[in-house]
């Protein structure tokens, strides 16, 4: 049984999460082919070529995979879903928008957002916000399956690099044109495999507060910076930021929620976290219910102070 | 042009759902329902269309059972103009609600289909993709923008890395985020009018398609339960505690 998993990257550099999803993959079946499918992206493909437990790379470059639009991407990985038991990508932005696609066009019921495989072709999934987690078992011929990254460990990378294979594309039916990405440069940590993640919600009340208040904490800590829906919505800080049911789900060694409620819709981001610090001036806010260690009072004082004695 | 916006009906987002003691499911019974959160953004976005003069008809649909009528009048109500229940007893799986819906597309002549990106009881985020496939569309998801000028459609989508901007050919299926538009109220009046808008009710079997469930749901359980914490007096107590307790630091 060999699994086709489809890696994660921007064309220049691998993204841990795919070797997260490996790690899914790897226990699903007993060979995992990795697709790298993009445009000048050799050196993906060469630093995936030595995640542990690979069979072989699969390249395929053409203008209109470089940005893994939906529809040529979905045509590629159908094309070649016959020598596989399972198709399995990170439930990144782009895995959701994909894997559908494949699903539906080989007529099979994805599984979405595993946490566990229990085996090959039952797995565990949360639902209703992390309220409940069910276990599924797919009776469909090939599964297709996305994976919550933050319950997975990364794969380790090995000394030796397996075989890379060139394919071809399968066309683009051209229907969708990419236009633009409007991406912040960031030297910090990638959200969704940070050890630390600092978040901030509506109480920091601004952009400038946001910034002046949360981000010291996080480079201090070196930490990637995270918020809640509301400090979306009000614009305090980028969408990219966003943990919780609709946004990214983080389980790092550290969260730190300032000033956040604790709505279930941002405990599903962040409950799996290992250690999680909560600073609001509510004392009874839900957020201390899933806290580690509590701290109540202001956090325009308190976030700064926290810098300080860092 | 028409818009089709199906709407599902789910357990409302401020209810805390529970898992039934014998772990075979969710218990919903009594609990409010409501139409899905997203579809609610979805359906704004058709009604503004129409008051751009971009749509001319918004047709709602929904598939379960005869109590999603409630969503498809709240639908009605903000401003669509017309309804479709596929009855279902049984809720089906995305697949089936995609194939489904190609049916009623194949019927309808849709130039745009409004989704939900995910429907908060099941969070698949699976429809949308799937109709896209099957009817051999475009598709553009997590849209948190949409400009619509002649046969194409630029969507601003939010993604991981911040936002991306596609231009994609109509027909299209479009999947939507939260932040796409804030959904209105729908007024007393305009919710006595939806009473007499048309809604078509069809059974499932109706339309001779597979919608037997191909997941097997083996077991159900409350997710693993964090201690209650402490509470700590200052940053500085909470720093020695990261350090000595949780060795973060
Ligand atoms: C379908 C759906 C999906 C959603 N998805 C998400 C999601 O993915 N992520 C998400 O986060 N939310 C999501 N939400 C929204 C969620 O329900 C909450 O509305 C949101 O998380 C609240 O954000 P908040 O905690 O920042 O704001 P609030 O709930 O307003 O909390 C602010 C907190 O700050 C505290 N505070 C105020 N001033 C100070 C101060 N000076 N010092 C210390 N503390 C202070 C207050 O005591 C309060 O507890 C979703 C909602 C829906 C309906
Ligand atoms: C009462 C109840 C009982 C269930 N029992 C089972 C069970 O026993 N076994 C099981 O495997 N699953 C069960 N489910 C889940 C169900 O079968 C589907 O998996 C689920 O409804 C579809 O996933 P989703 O809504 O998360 O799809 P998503 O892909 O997240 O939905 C995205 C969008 O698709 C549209 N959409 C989705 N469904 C509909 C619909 N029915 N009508 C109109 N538009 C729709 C909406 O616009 C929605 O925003 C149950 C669900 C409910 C509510």
């Amino acid at each position: 049984m060999t699994i086709l998993l489809l890696a994660e990257h921007d064309n220049i550099a691998l993204s841990e999460l795919t070797a997260r999803a490996l790690t899914a993959a790897s226990q699903m079946g007993d060979a995992v082919d990795i697709l790298v499918a993009g445009q000048g992206a050799q050196g993906v493909a060469a630093t995936a070529a030595q995640l542990a437990g690979v069979r072989r790379v699969l390249l395929a470059e053409a203008p209109a995979l470089e940005q893994r639009l939906a529809e040529p991407t979905a045509a590629l990985l159908v094309a070649l879903a016959a020598d596989y038991a399972a198709i399995v990508a990170p439930a990144t932005s782009t895995g959701k928008n994909v894997l559908p696609r494949v699903a539906a066009l080989l007529d099979v019921m994805q599984v979405s957002e595993i946490v566990e495989v229990v085996a090959p072709d039952t797995f565990k999934r949360p639902i209703y916000a992390g309220n409940a987690v069910q276990t599924v078992r797919s009776g469909d011929a090939v599964k297709v399956v996305t994976v919550r990254t933050a319950a997975f460990a990364p794969t380790a990378s090995g000394e030796t690099a397996v075989e890379i294979v060139t394919v071809t594309d399968a066309g683009d039916p051209g229907l969708s044109r990419f236009v633009e990405n409007r991406f912040a440069a960031t030297d910090r940590p990638d959200l969704g495999a940070a050890r630390i993640v600092v978040s901030g919600g509506r109480a920091l009340g601004s952009a400038e507060k946001f910034r002046e208040t949360i981000l010291p904490l996080a480079d201090r800590m070196g930490a990637a910076v995270g918020a809640s829906r509301a400090a979306v919505d009000a614009g305090y800080a980028p969408n990219d930021w966003q943990v919780g049911q609709t946004g990214k789900v983080v389980a790092p060694d550290l969260y730190i929620a300032c000033g956040i409620s604790g709505a279930i819709q941002h405990l599903a981001g962040m409950k799996d976290a290992r250690i999680i610090v909560a600073i609001n001036k509510d004392a009874d806010a839900p957020i201390f219910q899933v806290a580690d260690y509590g701290l109540v009072g202001d956090l325009f004082e308190l976030v700064p102070e926290l810098a300080r004695q860092l | 042009m028409k818009v089709l916006v199906p709407v599902k009906r789910v357990v409302d987002h401020n209810v805390k759902i529970r898992v039934k003691g014998d772990g075979s499911g969710v218990d919903l019974a009594n609990v409010k329902m409501s139409i899905n959160p997203f579809d609610e953004i979805a359906v704004e976005e058709a009604v503004r269309l129409k008051e751009a003069g971009v749509a001319t008809e918004i047709v709602v649909v929904s598939i379960g059972p005869v109590q999603a009528q409630d969503v498809l009048r709240t639908a009605l109500a903000v401003g669509a103009d017309r309804a479709i229940l596929i009855r279902a007893e049984v809720m089906p799986e995305p697949l089936a609600v995609a194939k489904l819906l190609t049916a009623v597309v194949g019927r309808e002549q849709p130039g745009l289909v409004l989704l939900g990106k995910q429907a908060i009881d099941d969070d698949s985020n699976q429809t949308g993709q799937m109709l896209s496939a099957l009817l051999g569309w475009s598709q553009a998801t997590f849209a948190s923008r949409i400009a619509i000028a002649g046969d194409r459609a630029t969507v601003t989508r939010e993604v991981d890395g911040g936002l991306q901007v596609i231009d994609v050919a109509l027909p299209a299926v479009v999947s939507v985020d939260l932040r796409l538009n804030e959904p209105r109220y729908a007024t007393l009046p305009n919710i006595m009018k939806a009473k007499k808008k048309p809604l078509e009710e069809v059974p499932v079997g109706d339309f001779g398609i597979d919608v037997a469930l191909r997941l097997t749901v083996l077991a159900t359980e409350e997710p693993k339960l964090r201690g209650p914490g402490v509470r700590v007096a200052s940053a500085a107590e909470l720093v020695d505690k990261l350090k000595a307790e949780a060795g973060i630091l």
